[in-house]
């Protein structure tokens, strides 16, 4: 994925949306910690979505993507490695920065932990979910709107399970049924749909 | 012997609804009206609820048609995608504003029932809330139907979206289910269980649910017909246009 700009924009929307939550909400403390885990994975996932339409669209207006197509790797292939691409340029940055949004919305001191592994483990799925809404509406001139329709009901259980895991790990209960589901569900997402994914941009670049 | 892929040729499916049509319209109608009338004014109150519980007439067959249409959908998707039946994809596209459309109906008659029954319009109930999903998914599937130009490269995004989509609204329908806890009762019926909403309630229920299964039947019969006369019109203005190209 060539960035072109959308590195920092993620982290800045991120960083952006935790600090208007205050302001929305009042800065009672007892009420920000105990909305941060589902704010921060919310912000996480809006911030992961606003880089999505990169994945392939620039490829795709310039032609690399029919190159791609006609390579020796297959084009399954070709999706790990965007989706991975863009774990890297956006997942990994925001988990980075996830605990230092956690401070400023008074998210309890247990949760810290919790909150980094649950986005570690989530934001892939995020990534990969993201990849096969990215090649279904690479073809469209404006699909970015219609891309974030696509997917946000997908993203549905990855952000249950995240949330679920920092909430019990913020009230001391125990996490592993939450993280282990949320885990089930990247690894699923990274079994399966760079085929669907594949199969999207194999239909569109016919 | 005939085979079911007879009726995959537009001009025989044509044909055939042309004359079934108007017989499952009229049967439709017919059940539909008195499974709402024997429900609404042949059947006592509830002793707790009262006479809202008559809007069980509509709610769960609407509900049940939801969940159909889309399993419907992602039937005529697998056609489409393995044997390339342009009737198929046609009859997918028919279906789901209609699906949508019986997701709304559960989702509103619910709130309305809710509100004198649980005190509030809308709970994030694991039901209702999967509902919602559900109903994200149908606008999603027509968004992306409308979006691509290309009415071959539409059916196959719709079909895969439509795969892909199901796994989804499985997987959020069990998540759902662990983030909150339930305020709706359990299913008015099952096909497992002897427990069943009271008789006098049952059956009138039962005629309710044939009007809306042939309810839907008839629309997305007429649906697909439609869109049939329509590719046809898209097919045609495409070629007006090459014949000018060459000429020109």
């Amino acid at each position: 994925m060539r960035a072109g700009g959308g590195f920092g924009l993620g982290l800045g929307f991120f960083l952006i949306v935790t600090v208007l939550v205050p302001f929305g909400v009042g800065a009672e403390a007892g009420v920000l910690a105990t909305i941060a885990p589902g704010i921060l994975w919310v912000g996480a996932l809006l911030s992961c979505l606003l880089s999505l339409d990169r994945i392939f669209q620039l490829d795709w207006e310039d032609g690399s993507l029919d190159l791609l197509a006609t390579a020796p790797i297959p084009m399954e292939s070709v999706v790990l490695a965007k989706a991975a691409a863009h774990w890297v340029t956006t997942g990994l940055p925001l988990t980075l920065a996830a605990p230092a949004l956690g401070i400023l919305l008074n998210l309890p001191g247990a949760a810290f932990g919790w909150l980094t592994l649950s986005l570690a483990l989530g934001t892939p799925a995020l990534s990969l979910i993201g990849a096969f809404g990215a090649a279904l509406t690479v073809g469209l001139k404006r699909g970015g709107l219609l891309l974030s329709i696509l997917v946000l009901p997908l993203y549905v259980p990855t952000l249950i399970f995240g949330a679920e895991t920092v909430k019990r790990g913020a009230a001391g209960l125990a996490v592993e049924t939450p993280l282990i589901l949320l885990a089930a569900i990247t690894l699923g997402t990274l079994a399966l749909l760079p085929f669907a994914a594949a199969a999207a941009i194999r239909i569109n670049l016919r | 012997m005939a085979s079911i892929w007879e009726y995959a040729n537009p001009r025989k499916f044509l044909a055939t609804t042309d004359v079934v049509l108007p017989w499952v319209t009229a049967l439709a109608a017919i059940t539909l009206v008195a499974g709402l009338i024997w429900g609404f004014f042949f059947t006592p109150d509830d002793y707790k609820q009262g006479s809202t519980v008559k809007i069980i007439y509509l709610h769960v067959p609407s509900a049940l048609m939801a969940i159909n249409a889309w399993l419907m959908m992602l039937v005529a998707s697998l056609i489409w995608l393995v044997r390339r039946h342009h009737v198929s994809a046609l009859a997918a596209r028919a279906a789901a504003p209609v699906g949508a459309t019986f997701t709304l109906i559960a989702l509103a008659t619910g709130a309305i029932w809710g509100q004198p029954m649980w005190g509030t319009w809308w709970a994030w109930d694991p039901r209702l809330t999967s509902f919602l999903i559900l109903f994200l998914f149908y606008l999603g599937y027509m968004a992306l139907w409308q979006a691509v130009e290309n009415p071959d490269t539409a059916a196959d995004l719709t079909s895969v979206l439509c795969i892909v989509g199901s796994v989804f609204a499985v997987l959020s329908r069990y998540a759902v289910n662990f983030w909150n806890q339930g305020l709706h009762q359990g299913a008015s019926l099952s096909l497992d269980r002897e427990e069943h909403v009271a008789d006098v309630f049952y059956y009138p229920l039962l005629v309710s649910i044939a009007g809306f299964v042939l309810l839907f039947i008839a629309l997305v019969l007429l649906r697909t017909r439609t869109e049939i006369r329509a590719r046809r019109l898209y097919a045609l203005a495409a070629r007006e246009r090459m014949g000018q190209g060459a000429a020109g």
